[in-house]
């Protein structure tokens, strides 16, 4: 390349450009192009993939078990109570009766469900202290937590924020009728329903030799009816900041109604297949209101697969858009085929 | 430096003492260091950023940053404003200054350049930039003037000196200038060290060819004229030294004061994007203002009741006020729409795209050593929309050099290049030049290609000899001999050199003159001819002939001019002479050469010496000499005798009518604007191909006063009216003239006209046609017209026909020229390209693009502009749509969280999605991709069509991209939030939270529009490659970084999502949605795109997909360039040529004589030469010269 250039002028390097294919603009490349066979094919081939996978997913969906109560207007009464907040003190049960009329088999999952919570709201979102939740010892005057961060008096509160304050703090339990007048509590798990990395990551006592001294210093929030290291007494390793039923709530959903989860089926004695079809009682301590901001309360009960929970709606969309796909496909093919012979040279 | 930046109040009148620094001082004149930079090292931060901030997106994006530290409003961290935002400025700025710099450097260098100043009776060398008004300055032969300096005297004689213009106004033939008489025997420098006259003149202008002034000296008042100024600009030419007084320094010179101000260039797609970012703007408003409202309301409705959970902020008690700071908040997550980043990667584009102009090995000129260059990074997707072409003529289009290239002589055509066989053959490689070592005194740079002429000469063909005699006779060129045998010519006219080298060649050595005599090496054989009289040429005449006594006694009359006034002028016998010779200059006119016809006569003693006698009485200056000379002339240049003729080739550049051709085919119109005459200028446009035998007629438009110039356009309009009405185009008379109040509805009828027509205009009558009352007229007529040539136009006249064009058509304008008087075309035009490589630097420096050969204008534009285009256009669609797609979430999102201004991502997703996930592809998309390979692009000029009719990038297209973003942003949303609201994970737990929904969208949006980006790039090379799956895995690993435990346990309130990327993307319901999201996105595209490409093919698409074959655009190439032109009947005359040489040499002033023989010639030469020089050159500029009334339409 120099040799070429240099005859004229040995002594100053040529100012011609180098002939690199990359200067020149001539690098090798894959010129990819829409022909027709491959668009066809692929119309073809994405469709009839979707079709499957959507009746796929319609199939599984449909094994799926589940049960769905709205209990806020089942128990009325607590909800009209719990509109007037002056009465946060006084206790209100409820029972809600129900019938399942198959089996549910294998894992069985019992969620709450709201309705226009706004969890999802942008100042609630924010207020919260992960600094905090991680047993930090932060200053959370500076935080997000505002207004719920202390009190008139100086007194922070522990957790902290918005989302902490309004956790959901129903007691629900179930029971089974063996026959009936008799009836037996299902035994649920409270504990390994939340991520491993929000369990052991995210989420950290702060350390102390006991967690009551831990939170020393702190107050609940005001809508807390008992501490955070009062969440769980039983279970030292799902109490204070990492109890389950505190970090799931904290995981803030994404639309204003979701459902979370709130205890698994333990599988033991006549519950080690899931839960025999028959009578059912929930027995609900009613804390949380929700009527005031037009919200509902559901129970569900539900089984899964591999997918997940019921879940018609990803199913139909592949079976439409595979339909609409190979659909299209055709289409196309026709209006090549048709209109072809205006484009003969366009063949390739 | 810092003197440079003095600004003064304007002058009244200019006071210049010479030799007197102290006194000159007070006036504060400016310097004569010129400053082109903007800043230094201590401005730059502050002016610069201040510069930047006047940028509407800048400014903008700073108003976000101060929004987002609002706590109430901000709905986004400071940094998803402020990374971006200083990384545009800081890349702005960085190139900012290196253009500087470079700027600094061209101005040191300018500014060092040395020249020898006259301090304290000594020759002092001073740096340009020292030199002071007042100062005197010793210049030097080719040296470039460095002020505008009053002459006072020079090595030659009578003070003239010769200086060359080409940079100053374009003209390449030399100019005299003269000091004063009184000043020009300041010889030496003692004298000149005790010159102290002042001089009193006006302020500083930019008229070019208009000075006045009075020097005061010795108690005597001399008026000053621009004779006596030597401009900055020039060069000196022909002039051993000349000393000069420094009257303009600097930025007051005329030089400067003519190049004015360079206004900042934008593109069209520049404007029309900034057309669509306000539109956006206003689109996002709009969205702010429903979101506001939806805010107010679902404060009202539902987070009232709400404040349970969720108590308002203190600062707001009531919806409405919510709604109004939901308003600020959308407007910050809503602001991607706009991306900072779109600026600054169309700037990155850009500069790409000018490094691969810089880099191309086919724009380099080997010969010149000279690169192409981008000299302005921000330009080049306008190169892809040029429909208007500007081209100066000398040195653009011609490389300015006269060549003797063909000649007849009694009736046989010498100079075609024979084969073998006896054929005209094209000039190929192996042709052998004809070999002129047998004389000593021949020019080495002479070229002939035919021996046949050589042989007739040594051969002692008496008409060949006397047509060589003839040419080394009948010129007004200096000679000079340095030393024996070195004969250096000084031509007036680059013609007559050609010329006379030729004769010189041929054995006919010009050696000498003097006043009286010429002296010629004939055959070896010193012959001194005695000059008896010269004839000058002039524009009427187009003619010149001398008198001369040969040795032997006779007087004979040798002329020569243009072929239509001699033809008449001859004897009318050898009529088959004639015939034979006029068939010659047709073809040689066909050809595009400029040829001149050859004739003498001989006279009787008794007759010359009665007309001698007339002529003397008649040349005593009075009223009317010109008109007794005139007539006198015409009586003795009858009956002669027909030599031959010659045919001079103006050398055009390499490729120059290909080039032409291509650019025609790619619909592009090409006028040429040119300063020099009118048949040099057809003559050209003939030549190279702009102007062809075919072309139905060519309207030639010389009127001198309005009414005529509208008449003539009036008369070339209605004759293409009448012809496209014959054409059966039906368009009625009265209906164009109807219609001729709206100019645009007749505009666009002449548009249609059938049939080529070109249009010639001269200066003065392109003066009334740029009148406001009359330019519509004049643009309509020019736009029919296939060609437009423009002659004898100023440098300003240049930049307003370009301003014509650009304010009425609409159109991408392109001015291209070398010279400093196309400077100010240049800087109108939008865009400017200079010729580099030659001496002048003054183009290439106002130019935005620059390079050594006409030629690579095609190259420039078909490849790299239409890629440029191309590619702009694909990143604009691209770039809206993805950032649509992107930020059109939040607004679906806003329906489901009370309008609350939650962001759907994360916000370093927010902060990484445009600079980093989805920039780089569409970079590299932006630089590198190619729809058709270059050859393709030379191959089909029409595929430059699209970005004349901007169909890539348009507002439909925009919208088209909105529209497509939308429809992503849609499906982005509500597919996950279709599967998500009641879903649960595989492990039971709920699915639908806030974190991974934010994943699971992002994650969509990622490798949507990653596989758009895979469908809109043509062109894969390694780089998009990388880029593209590089995009994927950065976004990956990001992702995983930063959901990362680590990173969380140092910052927990900034890394919230922990853990979040490995739980989410484990869930195969997550990859489900992601998949449908993209197939749903994708496969209407690609319908719409198979369907468009498959029913509605454009013409790259065409090329791109198959292999045409060429065979016929070839042979239609080929056939173009063959093209016979034996019916030409036009003439092929054109001289460059000054008058008034003729008297000057007659009067020997110009000759170093003795001053002896000076005295004898004294008497004879009263008549002042250089007021018939000046008084012509008035005439000229003041456009009364008559030659134009009597130019017919070549065309008959």
């Amino acid at each position: 390349m120099k040799n070429k250039n240099s005859q004229g002028a040995q002594e100053s390097p040529s100012r011609c450009p180098d002939n690199s294919a990359f200067k020149q603009q001539k690098l090798p490349a894959w010129k990819p192009k829409l022909t027709a066979p491959t668009v066809f094919s692929s119309f073809f081939t994405i469709g009839v993939f979707c079709l499957i996978m959507g009746i796929c997913l319609i199939l599984y969906a449909r094994s799926v078990k589940e049960i769905q109560i709205n209990y806020s207007d089942i128990c009325l009464n607590c909800s009209k109570l719990r509109e007037n907040s002056s009465n946060w003190d006084k206790e209100c049960n409820c029972s809600v009766h129900f019938t399942l009329q198959e089996n549910m088999l294998g894992d069985v999952f019992m969620y709450y469900r709201l309705q226009n919570f706004y969890q999802n709201h942008r100042r609630y979102v924010l207020s919260r202290s992960d600094a905090q939740l991680l047993g930090q010892d932060v200053n959370i005057q500076n935080s997000n937590c505002a207004p719920f961060a202390t009190y008139p008096n100086g007194t922070s509160m522990a957790p902290c924020g918005a989302i902490a304050n309004s956790m959901f703090n129903d007691s629900i339990q179930l029971f089974y009728y063996l026959n009936s007048s008799t009836a037996i509590e299902i035994p649920l798990l409270k504990s390994g329903n939340s991520w491993f990395s929000d369990k052991n990551v995210k989420f950290r006592n702060p350390t102390s030799y006991n967690l009551s001294s831990a939170f020393a210093g702190t107050t609940r929030p005001p809508y807390w009816q008992k501490p955070a290291y009062l969440l769980d007494e039983e279970d030292e390793r799902n109490n204070g900041y990492i109890n389950d039923d505190f970090i799931i709530w904290m995981r803030v959903s994404a639309f204003p109604t979701f459902r979370n989860l709130y205890r698994r089926l333990s599988h033991t004695n006549q519950f080690a297949d899931g839960l025999p079809a028959g009578n059912y009682t929930f027995h609900i301590t009613y804390n949380f209101p929700v009527t005031k901001f037009k919200g509902k309360k559901q129970l569900v009960l539900s089984t899964i697969t591999w997918s997940g929970g019921s879940n018609l709606f990803l199913g139909i969309a592949y079976t439409v858009s595979g339909a609409v796909i190979v659909l299209a496909g055709f289409i196309i093919t026709a209006i090549h085929l048709k209109l072809r012979k205006k484009t003969t040279y366009f063949q390739s | 430096m810092e003197l440079c930046a003095k600004k003064h109040p304007p002058e009244e009148e200019r006071r210049v003492k010479a030799n007197a620094r102290e006194y000159n001082e007070k006036f504060q004149y400016a310097s004569n260091c010129i400053q082109t930079s903007k800043y230094n090292i201590i401005t730059f931060l502050p002016v610069n950023l201040f510069e930047q901030f006047q940028e509407v997106a800048n400014t903008y994006f700073l108003f976000l940053l101060i929004l987002q530290l609002i706590p109430q409003i901000s709905s986004l961290s400071w940094f998803t404003t402020i990374v971006p935002l200083v990384l545009v400025l800081t890349i702005t700025a960085v190139k900012d200054a290196t253009d500087d710099y470079f700027r600094h450097k061209s101005d040191n260098q300018v500014n060092n350049r040395q020249s020898q100043v006259l301090i304290n009776g000594t020759l002092q060398q001073e740096q340009w930039m020292n030199v002071r008004v007042g100062d005197i300055i010793k210049l030097e032969n080719n040296h470039f003037v460095a002020a505008d300096l009053l002459l006072l005297s020079s090595s030659e004689p009578h003070g003239l000196c010769y200086i060359e213009t080409a940079e100053l106004d374009g003209e390449t033939n030399m100019k005299v200038r003269q000091g004063i008489p009184v000043t020009s025997e300041l010889g030496d420098i003692s004298k000149l060290a005790q010159f102290d006259g002042e001089v009193i003149c006006e302020p500083p202008n930019n008229k070019l060819d208009k000075f006045s002034g009075t020097l005061y000296w010795k108690e005597n008042k001399y008026q000053l004229s621009n004779q006596n100024m030597l401009l900055r600009g020039c060069m000196l030419r022909n002039t051993e030294w000349c000393f000069g007084l420094v009257v303009f320094a600097g930025p007051d010179t005329k030089l400067m004061q003519n190049s004015g101000r360079t206004k900042f260039k934008r593109t069209s797609i520049d404007r029309l994007m900034n057309t669509l970012v306000l539109w956006i703007f206003g689109f996002l408003v709009c969205m702010g203002v429903i979101l506001a409202i939806g805010n107010a309301i679902w404060e009202h409705e539902v987070g009232a009741c709400f404040q349970i959970y969720l108590p308002w902020d203190v600062a707001v008690d009531s919806a409405f006020f919510s709604g109004f700071l939901s308003f600020w908040s959308y407007i910050i997550i809503l602001n991607t729409v706009v991306p900072i980043s779109l600026y600054v990667s169309v700037e990155v584009i850009r500069l790409g795209h000018s490094y691969f102009i810089n880099w191309d090995k086919k724009m380099f000129c080997a010969q010149r050593q000279t690169p192409a260059e981008a000299r302005t990074t921000t330009l080049n997707e306008e190169l892809g929309q040029v429909e208007y072409i500007f081209s100066d003529k000398t040195g653009t289009l011609t490389q300015n050099i006269m060549i003797f290239s063909k000649c007849s002589i009694d009736g046989r055509s010498y100079g075609d290049v024979l084969d073998v066989l006896g054929h005209k053959a094209e000039l190929g490689e192996r042709t052998e030049p004809v070999d002129f070592s047998f004389n000593p005194l021949a020019d080495p740079r002479f070229r002939f290609w035919d021996a046949s002429l050589l042989q007739a000469v040594q051969l002692g063909n008496p008409h060949v000899h006397e047509f060589f005699r003839l040419l080394s006779l009948c010129h007004t060129v200096m000679s000079e001999e340095r030393s024996e045998g070195e004969l250096y010519y000084k031509a007036q006219s680059p013609d007559e050199g050609a010329l006379v080298t030729a004769a010189r060649n041929f054995s006919f050595v010009f050696r000498s003159r003097t006043p009286k005599t010429i002296t010629v090496q004939e055959l070896g054989r010193a012959v001194t001819y005695q000059l008896l009289a010269i004839l000058d040429f002039n524009n009427v005449r187009k003619r010149m002939s001398v008198i001369v006594r040969r040795p032997e006694g006779r007087i004979r009359l040798y002329c020569k001019g243009a072929d239509t006034i001699l033809l008449e002028r001859l004897r009318p016998a050898h009529h088959e002479l004639l015939n034979v010779t006029t068939d010659h200059l047709n073809e040689y006119a066909g050809e595009g050469l400029r040829t001149l016809v050859l004739a003498y006569k001989d006279l009787e003693d008794g007759y010359y010496e009665e007309w001698a006698e007339q002529l003397l009485r008649a040349s005593t200056p009075s009223e009317g000499r010109e008109d007794r000379l005139a007539r006198l002339y015409e009586e003795v240049e009858r009956d002669m005798t027909l030599l031959g003729a010659t045919a001079i080739e103006d050398k055009l550049q390499q490729g120059v009518p290909e080039t032409i051709a291509i650019l025609t085919l790619a619909n592009i119109k090409i006028w040429v604007l040119t300063g020099d005459k009118q048949e040099t200028a057809v003559n050209i446009g003939y030549s190279c191909k702009m102007l062809t035998d075919d072309m139905t007629e060519v309207f030639i438009v010389t009127g001198h006063t309005v009414l005529e110039v509208r008449e003539e356009l009036r008369k070339a309009r209605e004759k293409m009216m009448d012809s496209s009405r014959s054409m059966g185009n039906g368009f009625s008379c009265q209906e164009k003239l109807a219609s001729s109040s709206s100019a645009s509805r007749l505009t666009s009828v002449l548009e249609a006209i059938a049939g080529e027509y070109a249009l010639v205009i001269n200066g003065h009558s392109l003066a009334h046609a740029l009148e406001a009352d009359m330019e519509l007229e004049f643009l309509e007529t020019a736009c029919a017209c296939k060609a437009v040539i423009c002659c004898r136009v100023t440098p300003l006249q240049k930049a307003q026909v370009v301003e014509l064009v650009k304010k009425h058509k609409k159109a991408v304008t392109l001015a291209i020229g070398d010279g400093a008087n196309d400077v100010s075309m240049i800087k109108t035009a939008h865009i400017g390209v200079g010729i580099s490589g030659q001496e002048g630097i003054q183009a290439v420096l106002a130019s935005d693009y620059s390079f050594s050969q006409f030629k690579f204008l095609q190259r420039l534009l078909l490849v790299h502009g239409r890629w440029s285009y191309l590619r702009m256009c694909k990143f604009l669609c691209y770039f809206f749509y993805k950032n649509f797609a992107f930020t059109m979430v939040h607004f679906w999102f806003g329906f489901f969280c009370g309008f609350s201004a939650q962001t759907v991502y994360d916000q370093y997703f927010i902060t990484l999605y445009n600079i980093v996930y989805t920039s780089l592809p569409v970079l590299a998309m932006g630089v590198f991709d190619q729809d058709v390979t270059e050859q393709r692009s030379m191959e089909y000029p029409k595929l430059y069509e699209p970005g004349q009719l901007n169909l890539l990038f348009n507002k439909r297209e925009f919208f088209i991209c909105i529209a497509q973003g939308i429809y992503t942003s849609v499906l982005m949303f509500f597919i996950p939030y279709g599967v998500f609201a009641d879903a649960t994970r595989d492990d039971g737990a709920q699915l639908a939270d806030y974190q991974s929904f934010a994943v699971t969208v992002a994650t969509s949006l990622v490798i949507v529009v990653s596989v758009q980006i895979g469908l809109d790039t043509g062109f894969w090379t390694a780089i998009n490659h990388f880029f593209i799956w590089g995009s994927l895995a950065v976004y990956f690993a990001i992702l995983f970084a930063m959901h990362s435990d680590g990173l969380f346990q140092m910052f927990p309130n900034q890394f919230r999502f922990v853990g979040n990327a490995q739980n989410t993307l484990a869930q195969p319901t997550v990859w489900l949605t992601i998949t449908l999201t993209t197939v749903v996105c994708i496969m209407p595209v690609v319908a719409f795109r198979f369907l468009k490409l498959d029913l509605k093919p454009e013409l790259s698409d065409t090329v791109r997909y198959t292999q045409l074959v060429r065979k016929k655009q070839r042979t239609q190439h080929r056939c173009m360039r063959r093209v016979g032109r034996s019916g030409s009947r036009r003439s092929g005359y054109a001289f460059s040529h000054q008058e008034g040489f003729g008297e000057l040499i007659m009067s020997g002033k110009n000759m170093r004589l003795s001053s002896l023989a000076l005295s004898s010639f004294a008497a004879r030469s009263s008549s002042s030469w250089i007021e018939t020089l000046r008084k012509k050159k008035g005439g000229d500029s003041t456009a009364s010269s008559p030659s134009g009334g009597a130019d017919k339409p070549l065309k008959v």
